[in-house]
């Protein structure tokens, strides 16, 4: 019963900030010239429509889930439009932690120690990553690990922390269905709220199923799952405001 | 720096036509590749838009339309479209849309020339429309076939037959036999028209010389009509060797005449086929005339399940199968009939046994029920002559039975008085079917217009096919009703994993091979037939004929013959394979026990059937009655 579906969804919960203005902010403010370059780069006004806009979906596998302790071990993302996935521009590094890689994280992503020989350090790669993100809007599942280890990581190795407007794929599932799940009627029917997991959402939308774990699949996954979710429930004429954070 | 987009990479490796590209040729592919999401029921290329990329689904289903509308198509996981459209001039041909969510993996255009380029196999599998495909699925598996099972007998013939006059002497034969090399002649009567029959009255060999004439004292000046054979067993020339080994072996000849148009192009003899012995069929069938009763026929049948699961997997065509077992189905009648005669003594009258449908076109696979008549002479007469045909019917019929032909559900069988006619019963039968064709006389027609002479006076058969093709041959009204008819059974429009799609959006979890496959191109094949007076029984010697005769739109009849070559292979390799793996053999087939080649092609088969039943539609103007 997905009344809901086909009406475009309003977030009421939104902090409204003008991401443009605050990344020129930032260029000043910083003093490390790759972010600076970076924050340059600017991004999309506030009333750009998804249309317009070129994404880049953003994986990362960590040690752990810590952006304090545990470090980024693995970078995947691939840029895309609301209507193509530009596989031929994917990327995907291994970096070497900074941390200890645990014989329990192993077990989760299944990077070993044998992986992880000879690569380069995330500051090495730092450079290549901003430019590949840069003027772009980034899409994660889960913003809380993209975002904080990216910034807590970059804040141990060049004292500078790191900030962007983000989609986050999992905040629009969990929006969904709190939208969808709400109200007399849902509670009279006992209406569940379903798992906003990478692998379960993307079933709702008859997306195939991935072997999960993988930082290159999740971010062609994510990208994947955002285009379905723009098709279900917002238009291409979306403005960027209703959609980043 | 490239990266490994393994997903992608174990996706499009799986499918043809990229399963046959070499691992850096694929890779380069992966990496070219955009992903794209269509929510069910959103369009996805219109027609006449430009199209700039190659489509293959990664999951969901789409459908492809017509122009007008119609469903053209409806393709799932691991089907691609849009090859049409890259190919002639970047225009959509047929406008597509997602039924279902549907990701696509989006090959540009410049991967895709470069790859036609490149590959052969690659350009012919996306240049070749449905059609064509099954061609290639039917001959590229010809090509590993056993040459020895699957040559015609007019590969045999390396020169024109010796053929003289009947009042030649007997001396002058033996010198022109001498000079010519040859061990035999066939011999004619030039004072009788050879228009529709023939005019070849005799053979004479080498044996006949030294047996009838030498050994005689015979003088040589004689005719050689006096010394000939005139019990002429032949062959037409679109029969297969291994057809041929079975009659000299049940008439114990050595040498064949070679019929084209009933006209002789060749002789066949014994050495000729040596080589090209096919043991297993032909033992079978001797051991079948050396079985003293019923009793022992019915134990010999439990072998026919392995001499057909080796023909089948000796690679033989359908058409080759197709033959084999219906001679070996006609044999088992023969031998029945003669053990009644034996019991029952020598018929009061002389009469013909008929066999009907799949067995009289040479069609016959594993699982069949029995279609059989009695031509009887005109001078019977119920009271006199009924009970021993009745006897004899019963015999038979219960013979086969217990041999594993199952007796007719719909009672069309020579113990059942209303198919035990005589000769101009018969043809007032036929006639009446002919000029007055309500559904249940269509139905008749749609059996008894396959029938072939198994024992006795064989010829009659052949006179009352001669009297139907006169008859249904200029009457429009019969031939538009017979068409109608035979767009009765429509086949389905494509497979899933699991199911069947059937026109109307129906699923189905199986589907039977023979109701919506052999029999309704059989139908078509069957009022094409009759419509230009082919004389020919079998499907394929029909299509032959239908070719030849021109009435079908050009290379269409080529697409029929691998449509039912096709439809015919996949439906004995199943039944092969209930027969190994001990299960009862039938003609369903569930479609996730196909492979994904079969799924393919019976796909594109189904749709030249559809086609070709529109194509009848029209030419008969099936619709107007």
């Amino acid at each position: 019963m997905h009344h809901f579906a086909n009406k475009e969804i309003h977030f009421a919960n939104k902090e409204i900030l003008n991401w443009a203005a605050f990344l020129q902010l930032k260029a000043k403010e910083s003093k490390d010239i790759r972010l600076q370059n970076f924050y340059n780069n600017g991004t999309y006004h506030d009333e750009t429509k998804l249309k317009d806009i070129e994404f880049v979906a953003l994986d990362f596998e960590t040690t752990g889930l810590n952006p304090q302790q545990n470090s980024i071990i693995s970078i995947g993302l691939v840029p895309f439009s609301l209507n193509r996935v530009f596989c031929n521009q994917a990327k995907k590094w291994y970096v070497t932690p900074q941390d200890k890689l645990e014989e329990d994280s192993i077990v989760i992503h299944g990077i070993t120690h044998s992986d992880l020989k000879g690569a380069p350090d995330l500051i090495r790669i730092l450079e290549h990553l901003l430019d590949e993100l840069a003027g772009k809007v980034v899409v994660v599942h889960y913003r809380r690990i993209e975002r904080d280890f990216l910034d807590q990581n970059l804040r141990a190795l060049i004292n500078e922390g790191i900030v962007f407007p983000i989609i986050d794929t999992m905040q629009i599932e969990a929006d969904i269905q709190q939208k969808q799940t709400s109200g007399f009627v849902n509670w009279l029917f006992r209406k569940k709220t379903q798992s906003i997991r990478l692998g379960s959402s993307r079933l709702r939308y008859h997306l195939p199923t991935y072997p999960p774990h993988d930082a290159l699949t999740d971010a062609i996954a994510t990208a994947e799952l955002f285009q379905a979710q723009v098709s279900y429930h917002f238009s291409e004429n979306t403005a960027i405001k209703d959609m980043w954070l | 720096m490239e990266v490994e987009l393994l997903e992608i990479k174990d996706f499009i490796s799986q499918y043809a036509p990229f399963d046959q590209l070499p691992e850096e040729v694929l890779l380069e592919v992966v990496q070219s590749v955009q992903i794209s999401y269509y929510r069910a029921d959103t369009r996805i290329v219109d027609f006449k838009d430009n199209i700039h990329e190659l489509y293959l689904i990664r999951s969901g289903v789409v459908e492809i339309y017509r122009r007008n509308g119609d469903l053209y198509n409806r393709l799932d996981q691991g089907k691609l479209f849009g090859q049409m459209g890259l190919l002639t001039n970047n225009k959509v041909r047929f406008p597509s849309k997602a039924v279902k969510d549907t990701l696509l993996y989006c090959i540009p255009d410049t991967v895709f020339y470069d790859l036609c380029e490149r590959f052969d196999s690659f350009a012919e599998f996306v240049e070749s429309e449905d059609s064509t495909r099954l061609k290639q699925a039917v001959e590229g598996k010809s090509d590993d076939a056993n040459d020895l099972t699957t040559s015609k007998v007019k590969k045999l013939i390396t020169r024109e037959a010796l053929v003289l006059p009947s009042n030649t002497s007997i001396q002058s034969v033996a010198q022109i036999m001498a000079e010519e090399y040859q061990s035999a002649a066939l011999i004619n009567d030039p004072t009788i028209d050879d228009e529709d029959g023939g005019n070849l009255v005799g053979l004479i060999t080498e044996h006949d010389l030294c047996a009838k004439v030498v050994a005689a004292g015979l003088s040589v000046d004689n005719p050689v009509s006096e010394v000939m054979s005139t019990e002429l067993i032949s062959l037409d020339h679109n029969a297969y060797i291994f057809e041929a080994m079975l009659l000299m072996l049940r008439n114990n000849v050595h040498h064949l005449p070679i019929l084209k148009n009933k006209k002789p192009i060749g002789l066949v003899e014994v050495t000729d086929i040596i080589r090209y012995e096919s043991q297993n069929s032909l033992l079978f069938v001797s051991g079948i005339f050396q079985q003293q009763s019923t009793e022992d026929l019915a134990l010999l049948s439990s072998q026919l399940k392995d001499c057909f699961l080796r023909m089948v997997n000796e690679d033989a065509n359908s058409h080759m199968v197709g033959r084999a077992m219906s001679e070996i189905g006609r044999s088992f009648k023969q031998r029945l009939l003669e053990l009644a005669e034996e019991k029952l003594g020598p018929p009061p009258l002389p009469y013909c046994f008929l066999a009907l449908g799949s067995m009289a076109r040479n069609e016959q696979l594993i699982v069949t029920d029995q279609d059989n008549a009695l031509i009887l002479d005109n001078d019977y007469d119920p009271e006199i002559h009924g009970e021993y045909f009745e006897k004899l019917a019963h015999f038979v019929c219960d013979g086969l039975a217990a041999c594993g032909y199952t007796y007719c559900t719909g009672e069309i069988m020579a113990t059942n008085p209303e198919y035990r006619k005589t000769q101009a019963q018969w043809e007032a039968c036929f006639a009446d079917w002919i000029d007055h064709p309500n559904p249940q006389a269509l139905l008749n027609c749609n059996i008894f217009f396959d029938l072939s002479g198994v024992y006795g006076r064989v010829k009659w058969a052949e006179q009352l096919n001669a009297f139907v093709l006169r008859r249904a041959k200029k009457n429009n009204r019969f031939l538009s009703c017979m068409a109608r008819n035979a767009l009765n059974r429509k086949p389905p429009l494509g497979f899933f994993k699991n199911f069947v799609m059937e026109n109307d959006g129906r699923h189905n979890n199986s589907i039977n091979l023979k109701r919506r496959g052999t029999a309704p191109l059989a139908d078509l094949i069957r009022v094409h037939a009759l419509a230009i007076g082919s004389q020919s029984q079998n499907s394929f010697d029909r299509l032959e004929d239908i070719i030849e005769a021109g009435i079908l739109p050009k290379s269409k009849g080529a697409d029929l013959q691998h449509a039912m070559e096709l439809i015919s292979l996949v439906r004995l390799r199943h039944q092969a394979l209930d027969v190994e793996s001990d299960l009862e053999p039938d003609n369903n087939i569930e479609p996730e026990n196909m492979s994904d080649f079969e799924r393919r092609n019976l796909k594109d088969a189904f749709l030249v059937l559809s086609n070709a039943q529109n194509f009848l539609k029209y030419r008969y103007s099936a619709t107007s009655l």
